[in-house]
């Protein structure tokens, strides 16, 4: 974490001297973009329009923006509403609030009717830091990803946040992005273009496969790099969408090594991990470890410390494959 | 079709009102389960709606002109489907299927398999955000349309109602008119004994609505009632039916037990003697 530029392995190409910023703000800025272009995007939040970034919008366009007050579940009923009426409504809060409080609200009003509404929740995993469990959002991939017909975007840094934020709104449908609080490294190479459902190939690895999304993306790279001083040959995986899985992109992972492992900011019960081991088990039977959150809450800690005392650190990946070989 | 009631009389619309209470008898006999006593106590408030106020067109459901209406007590399907028939949405014959494997006609409305419904409910409490956030839309669009929302006096229990209601207030919407179909009865009793939600008025007036109470099975009141709401500047409407649950049938009247059974064969015929 922190500031540091990050070498890909995209041909050795540095991801253009971009800065790291938070997932979160690239979303502010993307949908600031968006309200200029497109008249039919209103924006939802509840009250956290300064902290999910959405206050960008709401100041350039008043109109189009509505605070629902602290009433998740309104907040969802009334986007799904703003979306029958012909607009794209993106609906925002934190991650915990959004997927948790109003769970009941996506799964009827949204999904069950097929809604083109769009959830960007921010504030998710543990690095939300010191305000402690009630904030940190652990499980909220798993209760998206259980709903039919929903899509589940996990961007790695704030170039793939932008382009995320681009393409939903062109899709006619439920989504739900997660963005996070802190700074993300850049790791996308420049002329990275973000695909829905397509996963992002860094390289691959002989001897074992890491498939990441959002954060743990870059302390995938940096456990390739690690690994390989060791003589191990590591691949990475950018899996941005979590659902629809990219499953050509898993088995191809699968086959090319005897050892997969998942690396999220969430729990390893029903998100990436889960996915991976669903689609594997049927498919193509290998060993899959999963780096996450072990079915644990979080608690109060600066970012970096819960990272480290949950092993999501680019050693806790490079212990779990080590000790998995 | 687009505005139905423009001249129909009332007595009209109370026979209208028979002819959706029959229909609403017959299918759930057919189905042999569903929600018999709060489709039959919302029955003349949704006939005003769908005969007389509502702009709608039932050969073009998705004319971007129409009004809306959300059936926020979701259970009441057999009404809603009752009139989207009798308008002419889809062939009478189909409410035979209600409840069945793949029928249009899903137990509680669903959106994704029958025109007509605008959002699937049944799930209690979210019809109302649903609504405002549908109204808001339109009122951008300036085009004039209204919402129109039913909620069940049970139904005001979930929280997410109180919200809805603070947020309309707020916006000022006052292309919405919502309605209580306060037949004071849920599935477990009298609401008053379950969790009392009376002064029902009272609140809706403090959270800043136009608040007009009505008998609900009295078609001259609710028609007046609906003229009104439509009057109302810079605030949403509610409507406060009182309304008997199981209405116009005399064995299911004020019977909690008729929340959620549908009629046998032979209080299907008895039924009908008395709806003729």
């Amino acid at each position: 974490m922190g500031d540091t530029r990050q070498k890909t392995e995209a041909g050795n190409r540095e991801p253009g001297g971009r800065q790291a910023v938070a997932t979160r703000d690239a979303y502010g800025a993307a949908l600031f973009e968006l309200g200029k272009r497109r008249e039919d995007v209103v924006v939802l939040d509840a009250d956290l329009s300064g902290s999910t970034k959405t206050a960008k919008f709401a100041k350039a366009f008043p109109g189009r923006f509505f605070n629902m007050g602290i009433s998740e579940q309104d907040m969802i009923g009334t986007a799904g509403g703003l979306s029958l009426a012909g607009k794209v409504p993106f609906a925002s809060t934190f991650a915990i609030f959004e997927t948790g409080r109003a769970w009941e609200q996506i799964r009827q009003t949204v999904c069950y009717s097929g809604l083109n509404v769009k959830l960007v929740a921010t504030h998710g995993g543990i690095t939300v830091g010191e305000d402690g469990a009630s904030h940190q959002s652990i499980v909220d991939v798993a209760l998206m990803r259980a709903l039919p017909g929903m899509t589940v975007i996990v961007p790695a840094d704030g170039m793939e946040t932008e382009q995320v934020i681009i393409a939903i709104v062109d899709y006619n449908g439920p989504v739900y992005v997660r963005l996070g609080r802190m700074k993300a490294p850049a790791v996308m190479p420049d002329d990275y273009k973000f695909d829905m459902g397509k996963a992002y190939l860094f390289h691959l690895g002989k001897d074992a496969n890491i498939i990441a999304c959002g954060i743990m993306v870059s302390s995938a790279l940096e456990a390739r790099k690690m690994l390989a001083s060791e003589g191990l040959d590591v691949g990475v995986i950018n899996m941005p969408t979590v659902k629809p899985l990219d499953a050509e992109a898993v088995l191809k992972a699968a086959r090319s090594s005897r050892l997969v492992v998942t690396a999220e900011e969430h729990s390893i019960i029903g998100g990436l991990g889960s996915a991976v081991c669903e689609l594997l088990s049927e498919e193509h039977p290998v060993k899959v470890k999963r780096v996450g959150v072990k079915d644990k809450f979080g608690k109060s800690g600066k970012p970096g410390e819960l990272l480290e005392a949950y092993g999501l650190t680019a050693k806790g990946i490079v212990d779990t494959i080590k000790t998995s070989l | 079709m687009s505005r139905p009631g423009a001249a129909i009389s009332t007595d009209s619309l109370r026979q209208r009102a028979k002819e959706v209470r029959r229909e609403i008898i017959k299918m759930l006999t057919e189905a042999g389960s569903g929600h018999t006593g709060g489709s039959l106590s919302a029955a003349d408030l949704v006939t005003a709606l769908f005969f007389y106020k509502m702009r709608h067109r039932p050969e073009d459901p998705d004319w971007r002109e129409r009004d809306r209406f959300i059936l926020s007590k979701g259970h009441a399907a057999p009404l809603l489907y009752a009139v989207l028939a009798l308008s002419g949405y889809f062939d009478k014959d189909v409410l035979k299927t209600l409840r069945r494997i793949d029928s249009p006609l899903q137990g509680h409305p669903s959106s994704k398999t029958l025109k007509g419904v605008e959002i699937s409910t049944g799930s209690l409490g979210q019809g109302l955000s649903i609504a405002n956030g549908i109204a808001l839309g339109l009122r951008m669009s300036g085009t004039g349309q209204r919402v129109y929302c039913l909620l069940g006096d049970g139904e005001l229990q979930e929280g997410q109602v109180w919200e809805a209601a603070m947020t309309a207030a707020h916006y000022g919407i006052d292309n919405l008119c919502a309605i209580v179909d306060n037949n004071g009865l849920q599935i477990d009793g009298f609401c008053c004994d379950v969790m009392k939600i009376e002064p029902i008025t009272e609140k809706w007036k403090a959270f800043g609505w136009h608040v007009i109470d009505i008998d609900g099975h009295d078609m001259d009141q609710i028609v007046s009632a609906l003229d009104e709401a439509e009057g109302i500047k810079g605030k949403p409407s509610m409507i406060v039916a009182r309304t008997v649950k199981g209405k116009g049938v005399s064995f299911f009247e004020g019977k909690a037990e008729y929340h959620g059974v549908a009629p046998s064969k032979e209080e299907r015929e008895k039924a009908l003697k008395e709806l003729e």
